[in-house]
């Protein structure tokens, strides 16, 4: 771990001020991310700003909008019954995440600026384009088990980490930014980029830019939602896939629907088509069956990871059938 | 003998300690100048050193030293036996994925740290290989444990030849690391020549011997302490390479160093479980009667060294047929060297055993536990002499009424929790007894208090507790009034904790010391008076040992997602006397989990391309958290075995994981109908 600086901001100007000057610093909220990936030598900033004090953690629901403060914890959402009632799959998410150590230590900004857990992203010693642009990947034609089936370049196949940000993705959440250009409204659809050929530019947030909240609009399809995750072992682990779905379903008939996917590609997939085929269809197990077939279309494996077509596929049946039999 | 056969559940002695921070472990000692080092390991697998850049690493605050193969000092590295050869900076080669290939010293741990990621090192890379499959560097070992490689009695192909029911199949088992929760850590410090270091190691007295030979000092010239341990399963049996490149860079800048390795580091150079490939041929009657076992293992170990993972070796006495053929053959990799890990060769042969035999009670449509009755080894037919006990018929029996086996229907794919899959599966346990020489001192004090003192060492098992059972229970005092002196090589010497051992043999040789001095105090002497006893093993064995038990294993299998979660399980064990029946119940129940672990989730996966272990550290590598542990019983099957030693316990310690890998593997095919003969079962292998 290279020695670093460290400063306690007192306001959101102070931070991204702080941020501004150096580009080599880096904000820190609950720090679960940051320090391993200092201690791996993974990043190395000269400066950690520590933005714990610069806002609350407050989750606000003003009308058909949730809007929750980025300091907020992980387990502070998850918790919250108001999340727990109008966007189960964002709580669902979030307490199928890392532990509840972790969870009540993480924020929510954190939670979306995660890495990705490629093993060869974490350990120096091997090729990443997304550590350093022209190095190679080393999980083409290697260890590839965890990686992308949708949406990978020639330079990089990784998967995104976060499992919020597959609900959020599928809730069309806004993330709402401050930074030393003023403030921006993003969407999730827009905030995480596809690796191309610059793997290391994974977000449109700029050097600087601190999220300051996550809001979310209400509606029928959100309170109807689940959050399915598959992995090796029952708890503390990243997705091998998951499936952020929420259907509206009136008489049986199904009119409005919500799907994204975790574990799969190097940003939270999201797979309209899917959900476009769904609406007007009835609630029945053929028509998920349907849908998840064309949600997994054009998914293409590495190899190690060639199973996980199918069984994204499983995944999206059967977060359907949950959600489906709930309503 | 005064001793209870099954021994009451003391708490652990050194309970409160542990729970409150006062245990000092290896690294939680400060002697005065105390200085850190940082082990630096190599980048590829298999190479040589061009050259390694250390002028940024010496500008830093506090470097002290820069060790490299370019200026340490000569040493005696070479394996032999267990000994196995240590990599201690003697030349440019690199033969494995992290090996050390440099030390650096600083006044504090974060510069050591920051100046060690600061050195530059240029290889020059050879093609490794990385699985037996590709290796061509195969060869016979010469023995294993002491026994020849390969065993045959009878004729076992003409057998199988002739057999109505004949059955083959190959299973496998991947590498894996043992993971304890403390990582070894070594504090060394000269005096001169005298070395004095604080290890986390199963064996004092061995590391004493180890670190003379390599320093090539007198063995009374080394003490090594070792108080308590996070766990070691193994991989602190052996002395490995940073126990003596600590005492190395103590002795380069002559101060007290301290080093710890890092969780990567944990799956460098300390061994781990070697990947096997087990073909397996049964040959029976209709009624499932064996005529004929055969089991073949291939492999590996290093390009340098040898280990063999000796899972045939249970083949040979578990069931009775007259033709059976064992054979064990390595296979060189470009992997550090292999080591024990907690029942090395019995859990995985007993993977390999256990799942032929539930596939042969499918081919004969025979109960799988009334298949291994029909087989029921009476005496130990590969040694040709009586059990010393054997109590495994109990074994079924306690554990499939507290299982619930009757209510399972035999049928794959017949038994449903709404939508998952529920599978019911068994195997059988078994573990050899073991026993090595050892010595023990017991004093009474003039208060009437008693120390116990023997240089055996206590793992987190229970030692502490265990022995002032058997010293309060012989001298008939209160446990309160005894303390022990365990961990360090001023005791009285003892065997390495490993093999399941440690109970019977310092067991034996604290049972042997107190009864002396009560036998001297029923004479009329007085305290302070202190016996000492040097307990050995009899030199011609007339029995066969071997403690056995029965996992009983249900699981829930999603037949869309492949999640298998393991719901209940139950083990039911006979180990001759049991001294705590507490202590006792934790090894087991921890050898059952963790067999969850080896059956479901330990993988360490290697890139074929550069040999690089890819899963070093706890998010890629997984093993069981508290939501994987199901339901767990775990039964002590009364058994009294005058024969075994002379205290009549039998060793506990890895008896619990052997079969739980087959009962699981055997519950999931009950489930789902797909036969997973490659571990772990992960969810791909389940999709259909
Ligand atoms: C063992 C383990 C298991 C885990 N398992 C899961 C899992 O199953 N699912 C899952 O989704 N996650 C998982 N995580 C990841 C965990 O959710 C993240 O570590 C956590 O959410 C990060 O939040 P933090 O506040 O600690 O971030 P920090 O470590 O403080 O920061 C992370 C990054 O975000 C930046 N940052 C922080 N706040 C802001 C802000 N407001 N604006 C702009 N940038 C910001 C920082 O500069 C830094 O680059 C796991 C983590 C660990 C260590
Ligand atoms: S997949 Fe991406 S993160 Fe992983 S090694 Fe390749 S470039 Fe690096």
């Amino acid at each position: 771990m290279k020695p670093f600086r460290y400063a306690r901001a007192r306001d959101p100007q102070e931070a991204v001020q702080m941020v501004a000057v150096d580009a080599a610093a880096s904000f820190v909220a609950g720090g679960t991310t940051v320090l391993d990936l200092m201690k791996d030598d993974v990043e190395r900033p000269s400066l950690l700003v520590d933005i714990n004090g610069v806002a609350g953690r407050a989750i606000v629901r003003a009308g058909d909008e949730i809007a929750i403060a980025a300091l907020a914890r992980m387990s502070d959402v998850a918790d919250d019954p108001e999340i727990a009632k109008h966007a189960p799959m964002v709580a669902n998410a979030l307490l199928q995440s890392a532990s509840p150590q972790l969870r009540n230590m993480a924020s929510i900004g954190g939670n979306l600026m995660q890495r990705t857990r490629c093993s060869y992203f974490r350990d120096i010693v091997a090729p990443c384009n997304k550590r350093r642009r022209g190095d190679g990947c080393s999980a083409i034609g290697g260890e590839n088990r965890r990686h992308a089936i949708f949406g990978g370049s020639e330079s990089c196949i990784c998967v995104h980490a976060s499992d919020l940000a597959v609900a959020l993705a599928a809730a069309d959440a806004t993330i709402h930014t401050n930074g030393p250009g003023g403030t921006r409204a993003i969407q999730v659809s827009d905030f995480y980029l596809l690796p191309r050929d610059t793997p290391n530019v994974e977000t449109a947030l700029h050097h600087a830019e601190l999220i300051s909240s996550v809001t979310l609009s209400l509606d029928p399809a959100l309170a109807n939602s689940t959050y399915v995750k598959v992995r090796d072992r029952a708890q503390y682990e990243f997705a091998l896939v998951s499936v952020a779905a929420g259907m509206e379903i009136v008489g049986g008939t199904i009119r409005a629907a919500r799907i994204a996917l975790g574990g799969v590609a190097p940003i939270p997939w999201r797979v309209p088509e899917a959900e476009a085929a769904l609406v007007g269809r009835p609630a029945t197990a053929a028509s998920y069956r349907e849908a998840a077939e064309i949600a997994l279309a054009g998914a293409r494996g590495c190899g190690g990871n060639d199973f996980k077509v199918a069984l994204a596929a499983n995944a999206v049946v059967r977060a359907l059938e949950q959600i489906g039999s709930a309503a | 003998m005064n001793l209870p056969l099954v021994g009451a559940p003391h708490d652990r002695l050194d309970g409160p300690a542990k729970v409150t921070g006062r245990a000092t472990y290896a690294a939680d000692f400060s002697p005065a100048g105390l200085v850190h080092a940082v082990m630096v390991t190599s980048e590829i697998g298999n190479g040589r050193i061009v050259r390694i850049d250390d002028a940024e690493t010496r500008r830093q605050d506090g470097v002290l030293a820069v060790l490299t193969h370019e200026n340490a000092r000569r040493m005696h590295p070479e394996g032999h036996g267990f000994a196995f050869a240590l990599m201690l900076l003697q030349d440019d080669r690199i033969r494995y994925d992290r090996q050390p290939i440099a030390v650096v010293v600083a006044e504090s741990f974060e510069q050591a740290t920051y100046a060690a990621s600061l050195l530059r090192t240029t290889y020059e890379s050879e093609p490794p290989i990385t699985r037996i499959e590709d290796s061509a560097d195969r060869y016979t070992p010469e023995e294993i444990f002491d026994e020849p490689a390969d065993v045959t009695r009878g004729n076992p192909d003409r057998a199988f030849a002739g057999a109505p029911v004949q059955f083959k199949a190959t299973y496998s088992t991947p590498v894996e690391h043992h993971n304890p929760i403390e990582p070894s850590a070594t504090i060394a410090e000269w005096e001169g020549e005298r070395l004095t270091v604080h290890d986390s190691t199963q064996g004092v007295t061995n590391a004493r011997k180890r670190l003379a030979t390599v320093f090539g000092i007198p063995v009374s010239n080394v003490r090594v302490i070792s108080p308590f341990l996070g766990g070691g399963f193994g991989c602190k049996g052996a002395v490995w390479s940073h126990v003596a490149l600590a005492a190395m860079a103590a002795r380069a800048v002559g101060r007290p160093v301290k080093l710890v390795l890092t969780r990567p580091q944990m799956f460098g150079s300390i061994g781990y479980r070697p990947r096997t490939i087990q073909s397996i041929a049964l040959g029976a009657d209709r009624d499932g009667r064996l005529s004929c076992i055969m089991h073949d293992v291939l492999s590996q170990t290093s390009t340098f060294d040898e280990f063999v993972e000796p899972s045939a070796l249970v083949t040979k006495m578990l069931y009775a047929a007259k033709n059976v053929r064992t054979t064990h053959t390595l296979a060189r990799v470009n992997a550090a060297t292999p080591t024990f890990m907690r029942a090395p060769g019995e859990a995985t042969g007993s993977f390999a055993l256990e799942s032929a035999m539930d596939e042969l009670a499918y081919a004969v449509d025979i109960d799988p536990i009334e298949l291994r009755l029909r087989n029921y080894a009476e005496r130990d037919q590969s040694e040709n002499k009586p059990f010393s006990s054997k109590s495994l018929r109990e074994c079924y029996r306690i554990g499939a009424e507290k299982f619930g086996w009757s209510e399972r229907d035999p049928k794959p794919r017949s038994m449903r929790n709404g939508r998952m899959l529920v599978g019911m599966g068994m195997a059988t346990a078994t573990y050899p007894t073991n026993r090595a020489a050892a010595s023990a001192v017991v004093r009474m004090n003039e208060d009437g208090s008693v120390v116990v003192r023997s240089g055996t060492q206590d793992l987190g098992t229970g030692s502490y507790t265990v022995y002032a059972q058997v010293a309060a229970e012989t001298l008939d005092i209160p446990i309160e009034r005894v303390r022990l002196e365990l961990g360090d090589t001023d005791l009285p010497p003892a065997p390495l904790s490993a093999g399941s051992m440690t109970a019977a043999s310092v067991g034996s040789a604290v049972y042997e010391a107190a009864s002396a001095l009560r036998e001297r105090l029923r004479k009329g002497e007085k305290a302070p008076i202190e016996a000492r006893a040097d307990a050995k093993p009899q030199e011609h064995e007339r029995y066969s040992k071997h403690a056995f038990g029965a996992q009983f294993v249900r699981v829930e299998v999603d037949p869309d997602l492949g999640e298998v979660r393991v719901r209940r399980m139950v083990g039911a064990f006979a180990a001759g006397r049991i001294l705590n029946a507490k202590t006792a119940r934790s090894q087991y129940l921890g050898g059952m989990l963790w067999g969850i672990g080896m059956a479901l989730h330990e993988v360490t996966r290697f890139d074929e391309r550069t040999a690089r272990i890819v899963t070093a550290n706890l998010a890629d590598y997984l093993v069981p958290v508290h939501a994987d542990a199901p339901d767990m019983e775990a039964y002590i099957v009364e058994e009294e075995d005058p024969h075994v030693n002379p205290i009549g316990v039998k060793g506990i310690g890895e008896i619990g994981i052997t079969g739980v890998a087959a009962a699981i593997a055997n519950a999931v095919y009950h489930a789902t109908g797909i036969r997973v003969r490659d571990l772990p079962i992960a969810c791909e292998k389940l999709l259909r």
